[in-house]
C-alpha cells in the first residue's frame, strides 16, 4: 500500500537548509494498523502530510498502491486525495457555516459527487444520525471529531490518515473516536496510520513506529 | 455536473454567509449599472426626440433663408433678417430646378386676432398650398388651404392647436370668424399639435393664403416690386437629388440676384439631411460621453469587487486548505472564486437594470428628460457586469487556487 524509500524532506529557512525528514524507508501493508510516535518536532505530521500526497518529499521515493506519486503534478495528487484518502485532522478542520451534514457531502463533492443518502449512513454510523443538521460549533469536540470521520468514511478511501485525532479531546470523546477508528479497521479491513502522542492509544494498534529527529528510531510490532 | 452542481452550492454558501458584504460588494455594481441605463437612456431619448423633431419634416427638404451664413470681409447680413427672397425667386425654382418636387415660399407678420371677448397675439403665416406637403402639416379637422382658395385670396384660415383652444374654448372653430386686424378671416380648418420643431411651431400660427396676406398689408415688395417672403421651403423629389439641387438653386439665385461672387450669396440654404445629420452625431457623441462616464463608475464597481474577492480569499484560506485536503483540484478552487465573484456582479447587474429602469422611469415622468432605454443596453450592461466579475475575480481566484494546502490548513 505505502512504500518509502530514501524519503528526505527540507526547507529552506532564509540560508539555513532545516531536514526534517532524513531518509526513511517504511513498508505499510493493506490492512494494517499503524501508530506513529515522536517528539514535537520528529517530523511525524510532515511524514503524514507526504504520504497523504499534501506535500511532495524533496529526495527519494514514495509508493502508493505501487506507483511512484512523488512526483506527480499537483493536480494527480488532488485526485488521489479526494478518492483514496481520509483525513482526520487535530483540529477537525470542519467547515464552521455549513451542517454536519454538509460538511460530510463536501468530502463527496470533490470524490465524484454528492449523495445524500450515504452522508446521512456515514453520520448515523458514527452516531450521530439525529445531529445531521447542527452547525459545527454546536456540537461537542468530540462530535465534531466523529463529523470529521463521517466525512472521511463517505469516500470509502483506501487510507486513512489520523493527525493526532484525539489530541483535542476529553479522554470519553477521544475514546469514542479511537474506538470508532478502530473499528473501521477491524471490521473493515482499512488501512489507518496514526499519528498520537498517547502511548496507551498507540498500544492499541499492532505496528508502532518511533520516529525522533526526522529518523525512524525503532518499530514495535504487538 | 455533479461536482458544478457543488461548486455552485460553496458559491451560494459563501455569499449567503457573507450577507452585508456581498451586498456592499454588488452596490458598487448595482449603482455602475443603473447609471449606465439612465444615462444612456437620456442620451438616447434626447437623440430620438430631436431626431423625430427633424424627421417630422422629411429629410428630403430645403430651406432657403434670407442672409448669408459666413461673411466674406464684408458685412455679414444677420442671417433670416435681409429681404432678398422673393416669391418669384420661389416660382423661377418651381419651374427652372429640375427634381423639384414641391416649393413653398411663406411669409408672416404678427396681429392681435380677436373672437368675440377672446383675443391673442398670434402669427399669420401666408403660404401657398405646397405649404402642407413641405411642411408635413397634419389636419386635425377641415382641410388645409386649397389652390383655388390661393387664386382666389378668399379669406380664410387655418389655425394652430393653441389658436383653436385659446380663440375657441367652448366652440367648434371650423366656420367661425377670427378678426385679425382689419380683416375677417373665416375659419376652415384646425391643424394637430405640432410641439416645437425645427421649423417653429405652428401651434400658435393663423395660416391663410400667401396673397390673402398681402392685403393684410403684412408683406413687403422689393425695389423692383417684387414679393418678399420669409423663408421657402423645397420638397426634393429624392434626397439622393439633394446636392444637385441645392447647387441649381444656387445658381439660379444668385442669377437672379445679380451676385458673381458664390461667396457673397444673399441666402441660405439649409437641408433637413445635413441637419439631421450632425445632430445625430452629436447626439450620439453626447450618448457614448454619458454612457463613459457611468462606465468608470462599473469600473471602480469592479474594483470593489476584486478587493472584497481578495479580502474573501485571504479570510477563507482555512476553508481553501480543507477543501484541497478533501482532494479539490486548483480549478476548483478557482472556478468557485471566480462564479462566486461573477455571480455577486451578475446579480448586481440585474438589480442595477431594475433601479436603472425605475429611475429611467422617474426621470421620465418628470418632464427631466425624454429617456429611452433599449433592450440592447440592458443585454450590454449585464454581460458587461458578469464580465466585470470574471476580469476582476480572475486574479482573486487564481490567487485562491494556488494556495499550498499544508499552510493553507495551518492558518487561523
Amino acid at each position: 500500500m505505502i512504500t518509502l524509500e530514501g524519503l528526505t524532506k527540507s526547507y529552506k529557512m532564509g540560508k539555513e537548509n532545516l531536514v526534517v525528514l532524513k531518509g526513511l524507508n517504511l513498508q505499510v501493508n493493506k490492512g494494517e494498523l499503524v501508530a506513529i510516535m515522536g517528539a514535537s518536532g520528529s517530523g511525524k505530521t510532515t511524514l503524514l502530510n507526504i504520504v497523504g500526497c499534501l506535500d511532495r518529499p524533496t529526495t527519494g521515493k514514495y509508493y502508493f498502491e505501487d506507483k511512484e506519486v512523488s512526483r506527480l503534478k499537483s493536480s494527480d495528487l488532488a485526485r488521489i486525495r479526494g478518492q483514496k484518502i481520509g483525513f482526520i485532522f487535530q483540529t477537525f478542520n470542519l467547515l464552521s457555516r455549513i451542517s454536519a451534514l454538509g460538511n460530510v457531502e463536501l468530502g463527496m463533492t470533490y470524490a465524484g459527487g454528492v449523495n445524500r443518502q450515504r452522508a446521512i449512513e456515514a453520520l448515523t454510523k458514527v452516531g450521530l444520525g439525529k445531529r445531521i443538521h447542527h452547525l459545527p460549533l454546536e456540537l461537542s469536540g468530540g462530535e465534531q471529531q466523529r463529523v470529521a470521520i463521517a466525512r472521511a468514511i463517505v469516500k470509502d478511501p483506501s487510507l486513512f490518515l489520523a493527525d493526532e485525532p484525539t489530541g483535542q479531546l476529553d479522554s470519553k470523546s477521544g475514546e469514542e473516536v479511537i474506538s470508532i477508528l478502530l473499528s473501521l479497521n477491524a471490521e473493515q479491513g482499512t488501512t489507518l496510520v496514526m499519528v498520537t502522542h498517547d502511548a496507551s492509544i498507540a498500544h492499541r494498534c499492532k505496528r508502532i513506529i518511533h520516529l525522533k529527529d526526522g529518523e525512524i528510531i525503532g518499530e514495535e510490532n504487538i | 455536473m455533479r461536482k458544478l452542481l457543488g461548486i455552485f452550492g460553496s458559491v451560494w454558501g459563501g455569499v449567503i454567509t457573507h450577507k452585508l458584504r456581498s451586498f456592499l460588494t454588488m452596490l458598487g455594481i448595482v449603482i455602475g449599472v443603473g447609471a449606465v441605463i439612465v444615462l444612456m437612456g437620456v442620451g438616447k431619448g434626447t437623440t430620438e426626440s430631436v431626431v423625430s423633431r427633424l424627421s417630422n419634416l422629411g429629410a428630403n427638404t430645403l430651406f432657403i433663408s434670407p442672409g448669408a451664413t459666413q461673411s466674406s470681409g464684408g458685412v455679414r447680413t444677420a442671417f433670416g433678417s435681409a429681404n432678398t427672397l422673393t416669391l418669384e425667386d420661389a416660382e423661377a425654382i418651381s419651374t427652372d430646378v429640375s427634381n423639384v418636387e414641391a416649393v413653398a415660399p411663406s411669409s408672416s407678420t404678427t396681429v392681435q386676432a380677436i373672437v368675440g371677448v377672446q383675443n391673442m397675439r398670434a402669427t399669420v403665416l401666408g403660404v401657398t398650398p405646397s405649404y402642407q406637403p413641405v411642411y408635413n402639416v397634419q389636419m386635425s379637422e377641415g382641410s388645409f388651404i386649397s389652390a383655388d382658395d390661393y387664386s382666389a385670396d378668399a379669406q380664410i384660415a387655418v389655425i394652430g392647436s393653441t389658436v383653436a383652444t385659446d380663440l375657441f374654448p367652448s366652440t367648434d372653430p371650423l366656420g367661425q370668424q377670427i378678426r385679425a386686424g382689419n380683416y375677417i378671416l373665416t375659419v376652415t380648418g384646425v391643424m394637430q399639435t405640432s410641439g416645437q420643431s425645427i421649423s417653429g411651431s405652428t401651434d400658435n400660427d393663423i395660416i391663410t393664403p400667401l396673397s390673402t396676406l398681402q392685403l393684410l398689408g403684412g408683406q413687403q415688395l422689393t425695389a423692383d416690386g417684387d414679393h418678399v417672403v420669409r423663408t421657402i421651403g423645397i420638397e426634393e423629389t429624392d434626397v439622393k437629388d439633394a446636392t444637385q439641387v441645392t447647387n441649381d438653386i444656387t445658381t439660379l439665385l444668385l442669377q437672379r440676384h445679380n451676385i458673381s461672387d458664390p461667396t457673397k450669396a444673399d441666402f441660405t440654404i439649409t437641408s433637413v439631411e445635413a441637419l439631421l445629420a450632425s445632430v445625430t452625431s452629436v447626439s450620439n457623441q453626447m450618448t457614448l460621453l454619458l454612457g463613459a462616464i457611468a462606465a468608470i463608475s462599473l469600473l471602480v464597481g469592479g474594483i470593489g469587487v476584486m478587493n472584497i474577492m481578495l479580502v474573501s480569499v485571504l479570510e477563507r484560506t482555512r476553508e481553501i486548505g480543507i477543501r484541497k485536503a478533501l482532494g479539490a483540484q486548483e480549478s476548483d478552487i478557482w472556478l468557485q472564486f471566480l462564479i462566486e465573484a461573477a455571480f455577486l456582479t451578475f446579480t448586481g447587474g440585474i438589480i442595477g437594470v431594475g433601479l436603472g429602469l425605475g429611475a429611467a422611469y422617474v426621470v421620465n415622468r418628470l418632464n427631466l428628460f425624454t429617456t429611452i432605454v433599449t433592450p440592447d443596453v440592458i443585454i450590454l450592461a449585464v454581460s458587461v457586469s458578469i464580465g466585470i466579475g470574471l476580469f476582476f475575480g480572475f486574479y482573486p481566484a487564481w490567487n485562491a487556487s494556488r494556495l499550498d494546502p499544508i499552510k493553507a490548513l495551518r492558518s487561523e
